[in-house]
């Protein structure tokens, strides 16, 4: 199986609470170091999964091919998903100003059209836009199936997956034929949310994504990282979303600490009038 | 004409209750609305809708239609919108409208703005108001297409009042699928039935966290039981197995916004917050003075949970 990863390099997951903001009202991620945005690295760790036997993750039973839309300086992060264990990377040559989520799928299209694989995965969602929408819109400009917010994937063999698809309070199985696209959440890197064709149903992996040995990533320093320019994906590169200025949220103030139950459910009655 | 398609939300042939919200997004736009149910059973979920000032209430209702697919849905929902010349359509943030939305906009051609907590109209202008960096930000955005999609926070937007008034309905007929339609599936839908109330609608949440341990179910399930809650958990608890996944509130769980939020055991990391920082007001239990969780809740109390939880279930019995 062939599987196109689309990754994000997005400020620091974890400290996104201290962006600010700048005079002219855009968001300033300042001094948050860039990293992939969670979702794509669980994207990986899934494409790498249904790529391998899971008791012998060195071999790769397929190919697993990352690409980014990005500066130059996002090539750190797609070398480090070489070093995870992804075969190849392509940096679409592009900032963030020029894109939207719309653009980001056509000229994915593009690149699929070109690459051929038997799935795209992708995050749910990343985390600085949160729109939850490439996905989605890839699928329809390739006329292929797609199953969004996938908690479970199954290989059944190389034609077809068994994906699980989470709603509120509910799984939906679904049975989507190759070629497809799957967006991932969280859940997808439990220890047995991704089972292969190669991989024993009783296997289970470590809980989480994999780590890069050292002599993996000397190693991926020789593997192939090809850059595209926008313009030969996407010849129209007119937007259809424009950003304005940005708010910060109003800061929730630490209220007051109560000295036992009693006064809790006190307060709660006859202050806050809740209960 | 000018104006919102609102495409209703079903479940089991019922409307599910964040398609009010986005008729409240339709109301507060201004323009004449319709409202689309699109689904096997959906002539009879019109009848819940026609009580909201609605211009209409268009029904697409088909056997194949049994199971959501976007593969299915999509194509009916987009001919309606460009057989009606509507320049929004709005869908509910949810996995249902999240899915649907992103291809729909596609297929017309539309920008799309997800997940929007407000509108403003400013000179004819629409800008729409979303969270962006995790709930760390809230950007504005303009759709500059002719025809706009969005998908509205239910927790964001309050359900609309029947208003009375019988919107007239009618029926269109299904379009044809999307060829990729033969290739998806649908093979059943594994649900945890629950006698609570749904997270995404409760007035009361009370979440737990990894701290209770193999204790989750005994200790909250009496206190959610006398403050009529549901009941939620951090992802921490929900990767230990001590909690299902589907009650998972954060980031990648549900997002709430009660007017009455517990948070027991937990520790408060970024992505829970953001999935419940909307609630009205805030409680957090944790023995950790410094537990980031205190910084924004209204009432925080320092204590052991093992003791605590009971002790405020016997209190609340009491008081009730």
């Amino acid at each position: 199986m062939k599987i196109l990863v689309a990754v994000k390099r997005v400020a620091d997951p974890e400290n996104l609470n201290k962006i600010k903001l700048s005079a002219q009202g855009k968001i300033d991620t300042t001094g948050l170091e860039p990293k992939a945005s969670p979702y794509d690295d669980y994207a990986l760790e899934a494409a790498l999964r249904l790529t391998e036997n899971g008791t012998n993750t060195k071999a790769r039973l397929g190919e697993v091919v990352v690409v980014t839309f990005g500066p130059k300086e996002a090539e750190s992060m797609l070398r480090a998903m070489l070093g995870t264990g992804a075969d190849r990377a392509i940096r679409v040559d592009a900032t963030d100003d020029v894109l939207d989520g719309d653009l980001v799928a056509r000229g994915l299209k593009a690149l699929v059209d070109k690459e051929k694989p038997d799935l795209v995965l992708l995050g749910y969602q990343q985390v600085e836009s949160e729109s939850a929408q490439v996905g989605a819109q890839l699928a329809e400009y390739l006329g292929w199936p797609q199953v969004t917010f996938a908690g479970s994937i199954k290989s059944e063999d190389d034609r077809a997956l068994v994906v699980g698809r989470e709603v509120e309070g509910a799984t939906a199985q679904l049975r989507a034929t190759l070629p497809a696209v799957v967006t991932v959440l969280d859940k997808i890197v439990k220890p047995k949310s991704v089972q292969s064709k190669h991989t024993s149903a009783t296997h289970a992996y470590p809980e989480g994504v994999r780590f890069a040995a050292l002599m993996a990533i000397m190693a991926a320093k020789k593997k192939p990282l090809a850059e595209v320019k926008l313009a030969e994906l996407a010849p129209d590169a007119t937007l259809k979303v424009h950003y304005g200025a940005a708010e910060l949220p109003p800061k929730r103030a630490a209220g007051v600490k109560v000295k036992d139950v009693k006064e809790l459910v006190s307060k709660l009655k006859t202050e806050a009038k809740v209960i | 004409m000018a104006g919102t398609l609102v495409v209703a939300e079903l479940s089991e042939g019922k409307v599910k209750k964040a398609t009010l919200s986005a008729i409240t997004f339709a109301k507060q736009t201004g323009a004449p609305f319709a409202i689309l149910a699109v689904g096997a059973g959906a002539a009879g979920a019109a009848k819940e809708l026609t009580g909201f000032g609605a211009q209409k209430v268009i029904t697409v209702d088909d056997a194949s239609l049994a199971a959501y697919t976007v593969e299915r849905f999509a194509p009916s929902v987009a001919k309606v919108a460009k057989d009606g010349g509507w320049d929004t359509v709005a869908v509910t943030a949810t996995a249902f409208g999240k899915d649907l939305a992103p291809r729909l906009a596609v297929k017309l051609g539309a920008g799309y703005a997800p997940d929007i907590s407000t509108v403003k109209i400013d000179g004819g202008k629409r800008a729409y108001r979303r969270s962006q960096y995790s709930g760390n930000a809230l950007g504005w955005v303009e759709i500059t297409t002719p025809v706009h999609v969005v998908s509205v926070r239910q927790t964001e937007f309050p359900a609309a009042e029947a208003s009375g008034g019988a919107s007239p309905v009618e029926s269109a007929a299904k379009a044809l699928d999307d060829a990729a339609a033969a290739r998806v599936e649908f093979l059943k839908l594994e649900t945890s039935k629950s006698e609570r109330p749904d997270l995404g609608e409760a007035r009361v949440v009370v979440s737990g966290g990894r701290a209770l341990k193999e204790q989750f179910g005994q200790l909250l399930n009496p206190l959610a039981d006398a403050l009529g809650a549901a009941i939620g958990a951090s992802r921490a608890a929900c990767d230990a197995g001590y909690a299902p996944p589907e009650i998972q509130v954060g980031q990648t769980g549900r997002t709430v916004a009660p007017q009455l939020y517990f948070a027991i055991g937990i520790s408060g990391a970024i992505q829970h917050i953001a999935g419940m920082k909307g609630a009205k007001t805030i409680v957090a239990i944790n023995k950790d003075p410094d537990a980031p969780i205190f910084q924004i809740s209204d009432y925080g109390l320092v204590a052991d949970l093992f003791t605590a939880v009971p002790e405020l279930l016997a209190e609340l019995k009491a008081h009730s």
